[in-house]
């Protein structure tokens, strides 16, 4: 599963940089995201998580493989995927490392460079549901599951017609989405988001060429915590 | 005492009976709820996996609504909805980058926030400002000897301790025992539903679900009580696939809080959106 490297000791390919680069500017982003570097191996996170039987990669495993230089088997991986964020293992960390937030960076991270397979249901249920908040500015429930079971398996909203008609028949299934007035200024925050550049205080990443391994995790910003 | 109320998509639609007997319950009490007016989504656990700043600027939208409302409290009875608000505040009074980025997106909407809103759960007004002892004062009719598993779903205790402790709350069980329900031993009770995960890896989440059916009907509850849209949903819509997938026969009601609740405070049951539920629930009536 994990990809044996024969990369000379020291050096991080190329690829394997980019990813970082771009993973650790996720985690600036997050507050508290430095104390990543404060993780113990200890497995607390693994033994909470409801879900890591059905991983590939434990929460303790990504950490220790980000460590060793080879964050691009966790951005391939299932696991980031599997997580629901029910944050049991960030409440339950005893050095307070935000695992659940970093989990969401490394899917940003993926989702940004586009390291999932076709027709991948995270991806199409996101992009329905970016895509229903611009147009309306709320979720619609109907719409969402039409658009991605259309995207994802058509022949599925056969099988999901018998649940969808017991919730119509309750009330529970709205029909209609409801726009919002300030929809145009929701358009307009979406849209500027994306060429948003500040000027940024700290100095750039620095990535000593040859820092793998625990050396690596030295270039985390320092911040006070 | 009155409350800004910012309902969440989710009551608009396939948990309206969520917003039905929470505006039963808080008129029974004589608490008032004023809708934020036009409220967006608050990006839920979704858009955070897209884009960071996006996602709390589309969240600090609802916030800045309701700071130049002036009033503090806004109350979101969604899981999601609560968690992604009270991280948003978070966010933005840990990073002065984030800060600064949010208010120029909110800008762009005419919009400023100044971090005055306070995120609150029903939950926490009911028990902690209303208090128990005058919700037991207006109720009308007893629970008495109902055993109901109290389940708090994960986003409403954590990521931080907020009202209640990360793992263990009590609140609805000190709740709903001062109404005469029996609590019982439910030690899965903010154990994960599997949220999202219904539509994208069910196998996982089924058996996530399956779990905590097992554990409220071996522990003897005639109802599963909940606060989420999300966990009501996957727990009473998906009941009969857990059955088909374990070849088991859980016929388990799930109610929110509010209903039950309401039923105390002597709350018409159609007001509470009980005809709205997939498995009936009627008390007096054991269905385990």
């Amino acid at each position: 599963m994990i990809r044996q490297s024969h990369r000379l000791p020291g050096a991080l390919p190329p690829r394997e940089r980019e990813l970082r680069e771009t993973f650790l500017k996720q985690v600036e982003l997050v507050p508290g995201g430095d104390r990543l570097s404060r993780c113990l191996q200890c497995g607390t996170c693994t033994g909470s998580c409801p879900v890591s039987y059905a991983m590939d990669l434990s929460p303790r495993m990504m950490i220790a493989l980000f460590r060793a230089g080879m964050i691009e088997e966790i951005l391939h991986s299932r696991s980031i995927w599997i997580c629901a964020s029910c944050y049991m293992c960030t409440t339950r960390c005893p050095q307070q490392i935000k695992i659940t937030d970093l989990l969401y960076a490394l899917k940003r991270v993926a989702m940004e460079k586009k390291l999932y397979p076709d027709r991948f249901p995270v991806y199409l249920l996101s992009n329905s549901f970016v895509r229903l908040l611009y147009r309306y500015g709320r979720n619609h429930e109907l719409l969402l599951l039409l658009r991605f079971q259309l995207r994802r398996d058509p022949l599925q909203l056969l099988r999901m017609l018998p649940l969808g008609w017991a919730m119509y028949r309750r009330g529970r299934l709205a029909l209609w989405p409801k726009r919002i007035h300030g929809v145009s200024a929701i358009r307009q925050m979406i849209d500027a988001a994306k060429t948003l550049e500040l000027p940024r205080e700290a100095a750039p990443l620095e990535f000593v060429p040859g820092a793998i391994g625990y050396r690596a995790v030295g270039q985390l910003p320092e911040k006070a915590v | 005492m009155e409350y800004l109320y910012y309902p969440g998509c989710s009551l608009e639609g396939a948990a309206r009976q969520y917003d039905e007997s929470l505006r039963a319950v808080f008129q029974a009490l004589g608490v008032g709820l004023r809708p934020l007016e036009d409220w967006n989504c608050c990006g839920a656990t979704i858009y955070m996996s897209v884009d960071e700043t996006t996602s709390l600027a589309v969240s600090a939208r609802n916030l800045a609504l309701a700071g130049r409302d002036g009033q503090r409290d806004l109350i979101a009875p969604c899981s999601a909805c609560y968690t992604v608000l009270l991280k948003t505040n978070r966010y933005l009074s840990e990073s002065p980058e984030l800060r600064q980025k949010v208010d120029a997106l909110l800008a762009k909407a005419g919009l400023s926030y100044r971090l005055n809103v306070t995120v609150r759960h029903p939950l926490d007004v009911l028990v902690n400002d209303v208090g128990i002892e005058r919700i037991a004062a207006a109720a009308s009719r007893r629970l008495d000897g109902l055993r109901v598993a109290p389940y708090y779903g994960c986003q409403i205790v954590r990521p931080e301790r907020g009202f209640d402790h990360s793992e263990f709350p009590e609140t609805m069980d000190r709740l709903f025992r001062a109404l005469g329900a029996e609590p019982v031993y439910y030690p899965v009770k903010t154990r994960c539903c599997g949220g999202m995960l219904m539509t994208t890896f069910r196998d996982v989440a089924l058996d996530l679900v399956r779990e905590l059916l097992s554990c409220a009907v071996e522990n003897g509850a005639e109802c599963i009580v909940t606060t989420c849209p999300m966990c009501q949903v996957n727990l009473e819509l998906y009941q009969d696939q857990v059955n088909q997938a374990f070849k088991t026969s859980y016929r388990v009601p799930v109610l929110f809080f509010t209903q039950l609740l309401g039923l105390a405070l002597g709350c018409e049951e159609k007001s509470l959106g009980l005809q709205r539920n997939l498995i009936p629930f009627q008390l007096g009536v054991a269905t385990a």
